[in-house]
């Protein structure tokens, strides 16, 4: 299992929250090399309904304050792979990587209580169909290295794990407390 | 990077056609050789261009954040060209044969855009799809998956014969004297990869059109455009060569008024020849054809197409499609024909999307709907969701269109309210096809290495404002096109629109500012028969109310039935400049620095170590002023040209350059006589040999221009010839203002 998605989903928001202040956020992110991935560039999809929303490109990842499905969320998206890794390893260094980007963004004067992650409300998808379609089997195979991954974070037990998304969607599960 | 990269070979073993495996298995080796150093970076670029492959902006491993130009430090790696770093995210075109797309097709475009890009595919101006943010490595993998749903990127991008656009609404429109799909697919299959067309100096475009007066296709921006024509009932095309937009705007010229169908293909192949043959190889700015039959002349470019077609080997392919071309792509309606019933309770915004977003065909209860795509962009789910509409209500007859949407073909015209309430549920049933609100746009600095200002930041906000508006606006404001480039490369079309726009900078005080370029005038219609000229350079900041401003000023002053082309020609484009004249004055930087930065960007667009003085905030370099002139110099050859004075037009354009070239060598020779010889050659010395003058991109292209019409100069010329002196001009006037930045150390 590799190319892990984490979206961390955002407590409701008001009507009118606007994440282009994302915008300014994430370049002045890659000014101060806030995040320890090469950072390369900021893409702005908020014409985009349900889209990608504010994307920060990295080398090795993508992050994005995302909108897909009409949830609003902070979107970690692996894109390299270290083959030295485990499974486990590299879902737990994702779901570390989102979060830690969600405080960062929570922590954002743009955002100054405006927008709040849920503490234990998370997607996990696995991005490549090749190697883990949307199957029974692919995910039998997930769920005991999200279990070993979020055990980690939440506690073992403490936690629900559904399996999500039409057999065409990426292979994913939705994680609550 | 994916790890399963090696594995889709296997996996789609038997889906692929034999050729086509042999030919991936051909590039996925080059993609390998080329990470060990073992093909040249030139050759390697060349060769993943015509698959496709496209450089992407920061490619070449620099970035400016706003405060500083930083390296971005990508793992070590060998290039992918020139100056192109191998990690470095590309861009991935995807040819889509006259916009014809189906619901598998659709459904690989969206896992592709997941797995590979930003989950967003992108519709462009030229009816192909486009992802960004794609690894090098990843690209043999996802041309894998495409070819086992029959999709190419084969010579998408390099120096080939691109995309072949057609009407989408080709075979179902009303006013078409046939369905050109066929003969467009015929074409496209028959020229990819075809040996005559593997040695061209530039790209090659073709569109096709089911008629003369529409504007589906905009043949007449094409280097080569047929429009469809019957004679005694026989099928054959108007055929026109030459045309093309870029930095040099043309129409194409009449080729033949009528050439049969069967001769399409020969023709075409002995075009191609002879642009292979003569056209040029060294200087790309020249190496359109549209040069090479400007330097010919169409009588003798005709002439020599016509020699070339009688040596050429006879070749089955040209006529063997003909005997099943009213079967072949024939499309056919899922549902029967119904009509629809208008009732109280239609789902609501139901009248405005059906106003503006259906086209009843000419099929009698049949509907051809439009999907609307903020700047061309869908999501991987609502890709899904348009291949389970087009299995549901027809028979998954989607096409792309050139004004970067969807449309579905045969909707039975009763099943509108509920095909409205699936597409509301996907966020697709947007309002305003084809209206103000429907702007178009081209990648420019969001991730094309050419772009100077930010054209879909600009459309994104226009798309916003007029979205709003557009219910209350009067139908004349509404039904006009707004269309944006990023540069002078029009790619977002922007000369054929009514409002065009392209970005260029000023400079002011030491900062850098964004600008648009206004095009007034263009004409969508007719295939694009007519292009806008340039009125003035407005920051991008103050576009919004420069259309405000424009289209309220149109629609207080226009006189009963007159369209917009005509009052622009009407009121002269001296009025319109003086109309805009206050929004082009550069506030001060620190009154307002919004204006500063561009739309959908957060970063200060002047970048570098240049201070602000003391006195900046007052003191005006002189070669402000004297730029300032030029421009004006260029405006009134506009002018004299819109007056039909082509030599006064000649000899404005002409003497804009030579002060513009004055005002710069000011900056670097104390004492010198400003007659032309003099300037030329202290032009030479100092700023083309020194490459001062040098466009990043362009090269000397700019200069080239005040060189030649230094050269060749001439009291009396023809129309065409000022036309083009004057589009010269200005682009020379902006190039003067690059190398002016350049000169004080701004990176812009
Ligand atoms: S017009 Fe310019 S900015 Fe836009 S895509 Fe073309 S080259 Fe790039």
């Amino acid at each position: 299992m590799q190319h892990f998605r984490v979206k961390i989903f955002a407590q409701p928001v008001a009507v009118d929250f606007d994440p282009g202040p994302a915008i300014a956020v994430f370049h002045r992110w890659i000014q101060e090399s806030e995040l320890p991935e090469l950072l390369i560039d900021v893409a702005d999809y908020r014409h985009v309904p349900d889209g990608p929303g504010i994307v920060l490109m990295a080398h090795d990842a993508v992050y994005a304050l995302d909108q897909t499905k009409g949830r609003l969320g902070l979107l970690y998206t692996r894109r390299s792979v270290d083959p030295a890794e485990t499974a486990p390893a590299r879902l737990q260094n994702a779901l570390a990587a989102a979060h830690r980007a969600a405080s960062l963004l929570e922590a954002e004067p743009e955002f100054a209580g405006r927008l709040r992650f849920e503490a234990r409300s998370i997607e996990v998808s696995v991005n490549d169909r090749l190697l883990a379609p949307n199957t029974d089997a692919s995910f039998a195979e997930l769920e005991p290295v999200l279990r070993v991954a979020v055990d980690a974070e939440w506690g073992a037990g403490s936690y629900r794990v559904e399996r999500s998304g039409s057999p065409r969607e990426l292979l994913t599960a939705t994680v609550s407390a | 990077m994916k790890t399963s990269n090696s594995q889709w070979k296997n996996r789609l073993a038997g889906q692929i056609a034999p050729g086509l495996v042999q030919e991936l298995d051909v590039y996925e080796n080059e993609v390998a050789l080329r990470k060990q150093g073992k093909i040249d970076e030139k050759v390697f670029a060349e060769t993943r261009l015509r698959r496709g492959a496209y450089g992407q902006r920061y490619d070449n491993g620099q970035r400016n954040d706003g405060k500083q130009t930083r390296k971005l430090e990508y793992p070590e790696a060998p290039t992918k060209g020139p100056n192109t770093l191998w990690d470095a995210p590309g861009m991935m075109r995807i040819k889509i044969p006259y916009g014809g797309v189906n619901a598998v097709q659709l459904e690989v475009l969206a896992e592709l855009a997941e797995e590979y890009s930003d989950g967003i595919a992108h519709v462009t101006t030229r009816q192909d799809f486009q992802l960004h943010f794609v690894h090098i490595e990843d690209t043999p993998a996802l041309m894998r998956r495409l070819a086992a749903v029959g999709i190419t990127t084969r010579e998408a991008c390099g120096n080939s014969v691109r995309n072949v656009t057609a009407c989408p609404i080709a075979g179902v429109c009303h006013t078409e004297r046939f369905d050109v799909t066929p003969y467009a697919s015929a074409l496209t299959y028959f020229l990819l990869g075809h040996p005559d067309c593997q040695d061209f100096g530039r790209k090659f475009k073709i569109a096709f059109s089911g008629c003369r007066d529409e504007a589906c296709a905009l043949v007449r921006m094409h280097d080569m455009g047929a429009m469809a024509a019957m004679r005694d009932g026989q099928r054959g095309f108007e055929l026109y060569v030459g045309g093309g937009l870029g930095t040099v705007p043309q129409q194409a010229r009449l080729f033949a008024e009528f050439l049969p169908a069967e001769e399409l293909l020969p023709t075409a192949q002995a075009i191609c020849r002879v642009f292979a043959r003569l056209g040029e190889k060294k200087n790309r700015n020249t190496a359109r054809v549209k040069f090479l039959i400007s330097k010919l002349g169409i009588e003798e470019f005709k002439r020599l197409v016509g020699e070339e077609r009688q040596i050429l080997a006879h070749d089955d392919r040209w006529t063997a499609y003909l005997k099943d071309i009213d079967t072949t792509l024939k499309e056919e309606p899922l549902r029967p024909s119904s009509l629809l019933e208008i009732k109280p309770a239609m789902p609501e915004g139901f009248a405005e999307w059906e106003k503006t977003n259906v086209y009843r065909q000419r099929q009698g209860g049949y509907a051809t709907v439009t999907i609307t795509l903020p700047l061309g962009d869908i999501t991987s789910d609502q890709l899904r969701a348009v291949a389970d509409i087009s299995r549901k209500y027809i028979k998954e007859t989607v096409r792309t269109t050139v004004e970067q949407n969807l449309v579905l073909r045969w909707i039975p015209q009763g099943d509108l309210p509920a095909l409205y309430n699936e597409l509301r549920a996907a966020k697709l049933a947007t309002p305003g096809a084809g209206t103000i609100a429907d702007v178009t746009s081209c990648p420019g600095t969001d991730t094309c290495k050419l772009g100077i200002s930010s054209s879909r930041g600009l459309s994104g906000e226009l798309r916003e404002r007029l979205a709003e508006k557009q219910f209350v606006m009067d139908e004349a404001i509404r039904g006009l096109r707004i269309k944006v480039s990023g540069c002078f490369n029009s790619c977002g079309q922007h000369h054929a629109a009514d409002l065009g726009f392209y970005g260029v900078s000023r400079n002011k005080a030491g900062y850098t500012v964004p600008h648009f370029q206004v095009v007034l005038g263009g004409q969508w219609q007719n295939n694009a028969g007519s292009y806008g000229l340039a009125i003035g350079a407005v920051p991008s900041k103050r576009i919004p109310e420069t259309v405000d401003r424009i289209t309220s000023r149109y629609l207080a002053d226009k006189q009963p039935g007159e369209s917009f082309q005509g009052y622009v020609k009407r009121i002269g484009k001296a009025a319109c400049k003086t109309m805009l004249e206050d929004l082009m004055v550069i506030p001060e930087h620190d009154a307002a620095p919004d204006v500063y930065v561009d739309w959908a960007d957060a970063r200060e667009y002047t970048i570098g170590d240049i201070g602000v003085g003391e006195c900046a905030g007052e003191v005006v370099n002189p070669i402000d002023f004297q730029l300032a002139a030029c421009e004006r110099e260029s405006f009134e050859a506009q002018l004299a040209l819109e007056a039909g004075d082509a030599s006064r037009a000649a000899r404005l354009a002409y003497e804009s350059m030579l002060h513009g070239a004055t005002a710069l060598l000011k900056q670097r020779v104390p004492v010198f006589a400003e007659d032309g010889d003099t300037v030329v050659g202290h032009f030479r010395t100092h700023l083309v040999d020194t490459q001062l003058f040098h466009d990043p991109f362009a090269g000397a292209k700019f200069a080239q221009y005040f060189l030649k019409a230094h050269e060749k100069w001439e009291l009396t010329v023809s129309p065409e010839r000022a036309h083009q002196l004057v589009e010269e001009a200005q682009l020379f006037i902006e190039a003067s203002h690059a190398c002016y930045a350049r000169m004080q150390g701004a990176k812009r």
